[in-house]
């Protein structure tokens, strides 16, 4: 049954089946191949098994916001005003960090805080707060409309404009993950050490530039309860069998990162918070656990790679 | 364009020669992984983007190079530990930029089947003669890689033209798990050659499962138990096929690969089932049921 009436076909150019960069390794500079159960063996502070990396974000999503060049996880969605997911999303930073940090504190847990720049400008009293618990600051753009793209305006004022209303920090997590080809270079230029938007590993590796940090997309709290719709004991259930696998690859393969991705409007409910209290309480209570920040773990990291004469990782 | 893709017949699920697996098994048993590489900036393909987010994509395309850098391991150890043998659905170029992957399944005796050049290479508006220069560059690929004949296709991000599977069987390849239509092997109406469709499911995908149903990965779990139990107990009156399709960029993440494995140890422990390889169950179903298969089949006619 062949058909007798064609379609007027796109065209396909030969250069489709040109492959200049089928080579060994990747196929771009940003960093190097890498096996990660091929590597040598990282030991954490106090002979730990599992490095534990909280990094709850603090975000603030503009009621006029365009979503160039997409919506980030989380935008907006209605006509404007949109007040509904608006002042949803702001109930992170006036009510649910709050419980986070008082879930973190008792277990002598101190995080890292992906802080929107127009969170703390907008929010010193919460800056503040940070600040008095020595929590790490990581940078998370200027707010969730400003995302980093190939053919925006002026990246190098962006990044500046949003360190310049940060503490000094070493860390940054692009809004919704989003670089150009040029992100990397103007976060070292401007003096950032290590990155959070790469998802490629459990563990920090060098990158052509910066660092990498395992910051996760996976073990995070609006990817499981509010993309997934799973329950929170299912988000319990997910956080203890990360855990658990990692805690039992660690005694042959070396230190291992359990790094938790918050959204303190996702999590801080009050019907949620317990899902995450069960969690850090059954982490807690194994050996061998050392709660750090994202600089923390990556100093422990890079000390030992140095000792190990190691080039990358 | 066709309103019936015209590759194969009707035949109604009861009514069919009956399978007798080797060794007396009631469910030919096998585990797909798809090993594969996107290109962080690759052509464009007038009929399908590549990327979700414009380019460079670092989510996406960071959470699929997990896959090679983490999750295949931690898959490949779980599928040692059950004693099953993989059937690579392979992006051929990883030959090159992964050529420690590909000595693990050698190593290990796993088939290696194509799954095109790159999972960011669409066939959509490819002329037969580019059509066909891909099938036979999976062909001198993996021939030169592994040694390996290539018997077996799955079209790159399952991307087709109408004589895809025409072509892949004239260059003599013997089986497709392109079409989703049984859980039974079935003959495929082609131009030339005897092509056979081994079932694959969408349904146990990780990349179904996880990215479209978002399951949990104990209910992948649970699903994975479930399917099994029902073509075990079919399989009693005629053999049936279980195919687990995997992305280790999915399913080895630590929270998700250890109810992967019980799952896969829960199958394993029982005795009736044949764990196989894509070539194998194609070539038990070619040897021995296709022409009765072909035969019984009603054609179908367009109205």
């Amino acid at each position: 049954m062949r058909s007798r009436r064609q379609r007027i076909p796109f065209v396909i150019s030969d250069d489709y089946l040109e492959y200049p960069r089928r080579r060994y390794g990747m196929d771009h500079e940003r960093y190097a191949w890498s096996i990660l159960p091929r590597r040598e063996k990282v030991t954490w502070p106090g002979g730990a098994r599992i490095a534990l990396w909280v990094i709850p974000a603090l975000e603030w999503f503009p009621l006029d916001m365009k979503g160039q060049p997409f919506k980030p996880p989380g935008a907006l969605q209605t006509a404007y005003p949109d007040l509904r997911h608006y002042t949803l999303r702001d109930y992170g930073n006036r009510v649910g960090i709050f419980r986070v940090m008082k879930a973190l504190e008792r277990h002598g847990i101190r995080a890292s805080a992906a802080v929107n720049a127009a969170v703390a400008a907008r929010y010193p009293a919460l800056l503040s707060e940070l600040v008095s618990r020595n929590w790490e600051i990581i940078a998370h753009g200027l707010d969730m409309d400003h995302l980093h793209y190939e053919g925006m305006a002026d990246e190098q004022a962006l990044i500046s404009k949003t360190l310049a209303l940060l503490p000094k920090v070493r860390g940054w997590l692009s809004p919704a993950k989003s670089e150009s080809h040029r992100t990397l270079d103007l976060l070292a230029e401007a003096g950032i050490e290590y990155v959070c938007d790469w998802v490629n590993d459990d563990m920090p590796f060098r990158m052509q530039i910066l660092y990498s940090m395992p910051h996760s997309s996976d073990i995070d709290d609006y990817a499981i309860l509010v993309n997934n719709h799973h329950d929170e004991d299912e988000y319990r259930d997910q956080l203890v069998d990360q855990f658990e696998f990692l805690y039992r690859e660690a005694e042959t393969q070396g230190g291992r990162i359990m790094a938790i991705s918050l959204h303190p409007w996702v999590i801080g409910q009050p019907y949620r918070i317990g899902a995450l209290e069960a969690a850090l309480a059954h982490i807690m209570a194994r050996r061998g656990v050392w709660p750090a920040t994202g600089a923390e773990i990556l100093d422990a990291w890079k000390a030992q790679r140095a000792a190990q004469g190691a080039a990358s990782a | 364009m066709k309103r019936d893709p015209g590759l194969y017949d009707y035949l109604p699920y009861h009514r069919r020669p009956k399978i007798e697996w080797p060794g007396g098994a009631r469910v030919a048993f096998w585990v797909a992984p798809n090993v594969e590489f996107y290109e962080l900036e690759p052509p464009k393909n007038p009929s399908r983007a590549a990327w979700a987010r414009p380019v460079p994509d670092v989510l996406n395309y960071s959470a699929r190079d997990y896959g090679n850098r983490a999750g295949f391991w931690r898959m490949m150890e779980a599928m040692d530990r059950c004693g099953v043998r993989g059937s690579v659905s392979l992006n051929v170029a990883v030959c090159e930029h992964h050529p420690e992957i590909i000595a693990e399944c050698k190593k290990r005796g796993w088939e290696l089947y194509s799954h095109g050049t790159y999972n960011t290479r669409y066939l959509f508006n490819m002329s037969e003669e580019q059509e066909r220069a891909l099938i036979q560059d999976s062909i001198d690929t993996i021939r030169r890689a592994s040694g390996q004949k290539l018997d077996g296709w799955l079209a790159p991000a399952l991307t087709y033209t109408e004589r895809t599977l025409d072509l892949v069987a004239e260059m003599g390849l013997t089986y497709i798990c392109d079409l989703f239509h049984d859980d039974q092997p079935a003959p495929v109406k082609v131009r030339k050659g005897r092509l056979a469709s081994i079932p694959y499911s969408l349904e146990m995908n990780d990349v179904i499962a996880y990215n479209i149903n978002l399951v949990s990965p104990r209910h992948y779990a649970a699903i994975i138990k479930r399917q099994f139990d029902r073509l075990y107990a079919e399989g009693e009156e005629s053999g049936t096929v279980m195919c687990i399709p995997l992305h280790p960029y999915l399913v080895g993440h630590p929270y998700r690969i250890q109810a992967f494995e019980e799952a896969l140890a829960y199958i394993t422990g029982n005795d009736k089932v044949w764990l196989a390889t894509g070539r194998e169950i194609a070539r038990h179903f070619l040897d021995n049921y296709y022409d009765a298969f072909a035969k019984a089949a009603h054609p179908v006619r367009d109205f």
